[in-house]
């Protein structure tokens, strides 16, 4: 399994008491497939994809990612982790603004170290992939909101991680260019082999994922097979 | 850097305008520390020049200070310097300002007195009771040159040579024999033979400086420490080496301010960049790398302008220094102030949460 969430719980504290987010949670994302997480607002997906991106550590249980657990790994061990290994599409783009598109996700190759050149080759590849090959020169206000997203899905892909997760990739889209961009996202969920998480509450996409998981009220349904 | 160049290019704005800041303040700074430099040179560049290492003051009385201005010194103090252990030399100098007058032309001036071939003066051989050693400034300001005679305090005098620049408190030295000097600015006690203002020592590590000041009833200070003994040198360089702190510290502060604002603007950024898996100290060094390139570029360009101004004004009337301690420190010294004003502006970043970059998690 690229991503296994086990009997995780976490509570934020709420005056004198403290909410629970999830509850005993467990969650396995193969390598290759795409997984829906649905539920109302506030039902604890976003809280489910942070945990899983490593940015809250739960109160109990255990985040496996590629085989390593992240129980006991420091904060840079863990930005280390987030790196190589995660890679995260945000709900809003959050592009750089002095960025062109290309160098949104040639900085993920050198975050990691990588030389410009061969960081450059696979932006294109990844641009390219995404049907931006020829808007790489163009800054965030110069695209339009679906050119961003789908931006916001190569720089997720840039360094090759093995889970991909998706935060409510579609809320600021319209139908067609929601339909659009999920499309993309199972198309490189199997092209890139990742073991991706959708965070949505948007149902009427969701034919062709892998697997839905309902959350309701910090509890997940057990997850049926969709196909 | 590979952000913080992009930054740079595409706010060309906020930088352009944050660096003309710094440009101006550099350009202040190092006009102030020329100016400063150069009136320095003419309050103190006769004393600073001396081959002595120790001035013997007359002991003040009472709470008085060390003063330039009040001090006598008799012979017998001074055979007693000379006497004792330790001391290389022990030569007197008699300080006055006067007039000097060369036809229609007057001038204020500094005579200094000196004993018949001390080392004290230039071309002190050629001093002798009615030829004296001018310093370039008091030849050009009373139109004379070698050989041309001229009025000090009411004596008539021969120019032996025009020697060096050296001046004291604003105005430029006149070198003469003690005895002439003793005649054209008489000292106030006479009781105890021929008299100066002060006592010029070159000193070794023998000599006991405490027990002959207290033999000769004398209170040494080594030159440098002398300075503050001239009184428009202390209020002056006083007054413009705090304007210097100031514009230092200001300089700081705006620098600190400006990067403030600028990280608070992108900390969405950053949050994001750390949820991306970027690593505290990376941004802390990108943010701080764009902060010295800004600085390093303001403070040259600042550098430069305030060099040629100088370069300029150099040799007029305007006392200014151009040397590459009056140019280049100031620049060093905003650079690492700044530095650290935009250190402490940026450590927020450390505490920026990447959660914040998931939208629904804000």
């Amino acid at each position: 399994m690229s991503l296994n969430l086990t009997d995780i719980t976490l509570t934020y504290p709420d005056g004198d008491t403290r909410l629970t987010a999830l509850d005993q949670v467990s969650l396995e994302v193969p390598q290759g497939s795409l997984t829906a997480v649905v539920g109302p607002s506030g039902s604890g997906k976003s809280s489910l994809l942070a945990v899983a991106a490593t940015l809250i550590t739960p109160d109990t249980g255990t985040v496996t990612i590629d085989g390593q657990r992240t129980t006991g790994l420091t904060r840079g061990e863990l930005t280390e982790l987030r790196r190589h290994k995660i890679g995260i599409v945000f709900q809003q783009p959050n592009l750089l603004p002095s960025l062109t598109a290309a160098e949104q996700l040639q900085v993920m190759a050198q975050l990691d170290g990588r030389k410009p050149g061969t960081a450059r080759t696979r932006a294109m590849e990844l641009l390219d992939a995404v049907g931006l090959a020829d808007q790489a020169g163009r800054r965030p206000h110069q695209l339009s909101g679906g050119q961003r997203q789908r931006v916001n899905i190569a720089r997720a892909l840039m360094n090759d991680p093995t889970v991909l997760l998706v935060d409510e990739p579609t809320s600021a889209l319209d139908h067609e260019r929601g339909a659009a961009v999920l499309g993309l996202i199972t198309r490189l969920t199997h092209q890139q082999a990742t073991a991706t998480v959708l965070v949505t509450h948007d149902r009427t996409h969701l034919t062709a994922v892998d697997q839905i998981a309902e959350v309701q009220d910090g509890r997940l349904r057990l997850p049926a097979m969709n196909r | 850097m590979f952000v913080a160049w992009r930054d740079l290019k595409f706010a060309k704005g906020r930088f352009a305008l944050m660096g003309a800041v710094i440009v101006l303040i550099t350009l202040l700074v190092g006009l102030l520390s020329g100016l400063t430099a150069g009136l320095g040179r003419q309050n103190v560049s006769a004393i600073t020049s001396l081959p002595a290492d120790k001035i013997a003051f007359q002991a003040p009385s009472g709470r008085q200070e060390l003063s330039y201005s009040n001090s006598t010194v008799t012979e017998q103090q001074w055979r007693k310097w000379s006497e004792a252990p330790g001391v290389e030399s022990a030569e007197p100098l008699g300080i006055t300002t006067t007039k000097a007058t060369a036809g229609d032309k007057s001038t204020g001036v500094s005579a200094f007195g000196v004993e018949p071939g001390s080392r004290l003066a230039p071309d002190s051989d050629r001093i002798t009771g009615s030829a004296v050693v001018l310093s370039t400034t008091a030849a050009d300001d009373l139109g004379v040159k070698a050989g041309d005679s001229f009025t000090l305090a009411g004596r008539q005098l021969k120019v032996a040579a025009v020697r060096g620049d050296a001046h004291f408190s604003h105005t430029p030295v006149i070198w003469t024999r003690l005895d002439t000097w003793q005649k054209t600015a008489p000292p106030t006690s006479t009781d105890d033979g021929p008299t100066a203002t002060v006592i010029a020592l070159s000193t070794t590590s023998q000599a006991d400086v405490a027990a002959t000041d207290h033999q000769a009833g004398t209170k040494t200070v080594s030159t440098d420490d002398s300075l503050s003994a001239i009184g428009s040198y202390t209020s002056e360089n006083g007054s413009l080496q705090l304007m210097r702190g100031f514009l230092f510290a200001i300089s700081a502060l705006v620098i600190g301010a400006f990067f403030t604002v600028w990280t608070i603007q992108r900390s969405g950024d950053v949050a994001v960049l750390k949820a991306l898996g970027a690593s505290t100290a990376n941004l802390l060094k990108d943010a701080l790398g764009q902060a010295v390139v800004l600085l390093v570029g303001g403070t040259l360009i600042g550098t430069g302008i305030a060099a040629s101004v100088g370069a300029l004004v150099s040799g007029s009337a305007v006392p200014f220094l151009l040397t590459p301690a009056t140019v280049l420190i100031p620049a060093v010294v905003i650079i690492l102030l700044g530095a650290l004003g935009a250190a402490l502006s940026i450590r927020r970043i450390t505490s920026v949460d990447p959660l914040t970059a998931l939208g629904s998690v804000r």
